[in-house]
């Protein structure tokens, strides 16, 4: 999994709002690094009455808690939780904008965290285009590789959620035997 | 392999809106493996994209900032950045596939499958790299643990043996024994 660490250009009220891909409304995931006393907000577009959750992890870092809230177009915060380590949220979108979830390492003042998330929006497209205009039925193969794609896929997702539970030892582990490492850039 | 595709948009203050494009401004993209090394550090444009494929398992890091100094001039600038980041069998493009390899919908479906499993057999992979990773650093740390209480306990004893015959050597000269 890669980890992406953005860096405000010097200048002081430079905001980076970060916007997750507009071009296939399907979903995001990214790990970052939340540095102390810092927020890191991501938007996207949502239309009306389409459905999105966000799954969020903190991997490493302090007490491997974070807090989240995510705000629609309109600024009312419709999910708040302070000093999680990992949750899941989904919400029906009622209004048509650009939904903002922030998350916060400012009760911190020396560990800088390591957050990863996973943002879906809708369904996940068709991998053909035509596929979605089917006036016709599936075949037996057709529903068969459907059912078996799913089930992939949710294999593929508790392997992710294992993966990122079971980094933190690990990284406790190297961080003990050869230091500090990586230092992160500011 | 991972693909990132991004697309930047400065904040017009005046228009009080983000303008559809800027030319001229470049966002400069680092990619560094799990240990420290640069594998891609390159200059886009205002738009880009970017691909590298890992060869080593672990924490890749992936950076991107912005090259343009106008930011100086503009305090209380915005700038909106779109960030896809794909990884996997999620970076392939059925559309390309389905027309190089001439597979037909079904064929497809099949083919993604396939993709999907090879995905898992990576991750399985490198979980059983990790988890010799992690045996070998936790065997490495109980080595040092115990080589360093033996080395505590030998100096421990040897300062007592040391202060001992001192005590014994400066009562004898005091007469005192």
């Amino acid at each position: 999994m890669g980890c992406t660490a953005s860096r405000s250009a010097s200048t002081l009220l430079l905001l980076l709002l970060l916007l997750l891909r507009a071009e296939r409304p399907q979903g995001a995931e990214l790990t970052f690094e939340l540095p102390d006393n810092a927020k890191q907000c991501f938007h996207e577009e949502v239309e009306q009455g389409v459905k999105f959750s966000l799954d969020y992890q903190v991997i490493t870092g302090g007490h491997y808690d974070v807090d989240c809230y995510v705000e629609d177009p309109l600024g009312n915060a419709i999910y708040r939780e302070t000093k999680k380590q990992y949750d899941s949220f989904t919400h029906r979108a009622e209004v048509k904008g650009v939904y903002q979830f922030c998350f916060s390492n400012e009760f911190s003042t020396f560990s800088h965290k390591t957050v990863y998330f996973d943002f879906q929006v809708g369904d996940e497209p068709p991998i053909l285009p035509d596929m979605g205009n089917r006036v016709t039925a599936l075949t037996q193969m057709e529903s068969a590789c459907v059912t078996i794609h799913e089930a992939l896929r949710t294999v593929i997702d508790s392997q992710t959620h294992y993966r990122l539970r079971g980094a933190q030892d690990p990284a406790r582990a190297e961080h003990l035997n050869h230091g500090p490492g990586r230092e992160p850039k500011t | 392999m991972v693909i990132g595709n991004y697309r930047t948009q400065l904040y017009d203050k005046q228009r009080e809106e983000y303008q559809p494009a800027t030319p001229g401004l470049g966002m400069f993209v680092e990619v560094k493996d799990p240990e420290d090394k640069l594998i891609l550090a390159r200059q886009y444009g205002s738009e880009g994209r970017f691909t590298f494929t890992s060869h080593t398992p672990g924490e890749h890091q992936i950076c991107l900032h912005s090259n343009s100094t106008k930011f100086s001039l503009f305090a209380g600038g915005m700038l909106r950045v779109h960030l896809d980041i794909q990884v996997g069998e999620h970076a392939n493009d059925y559309a390309e596939i389905a027309a190089k390899d001439k597979l037909s919908e079904l064929q497809l479906r099949v083919r993604q499958l396939v993709e999907q499993v090879e995905q898992i057999q990576k991750e399985q992979n490198y979980q059983r790299w990790r988890e010799e990773r992690f045996r070998q650093t936790s065997e490495s740390t109980n080595q040092r643990v115990l080589w360093w209480s033996i080395l505590q306990t030998l100096i421990l004893v040897a300062i007592g043996v040391w202060q001992m015959r001192h005590l014994k050597s400066f009562f004898e000269a005091k007469k005192l024994v």
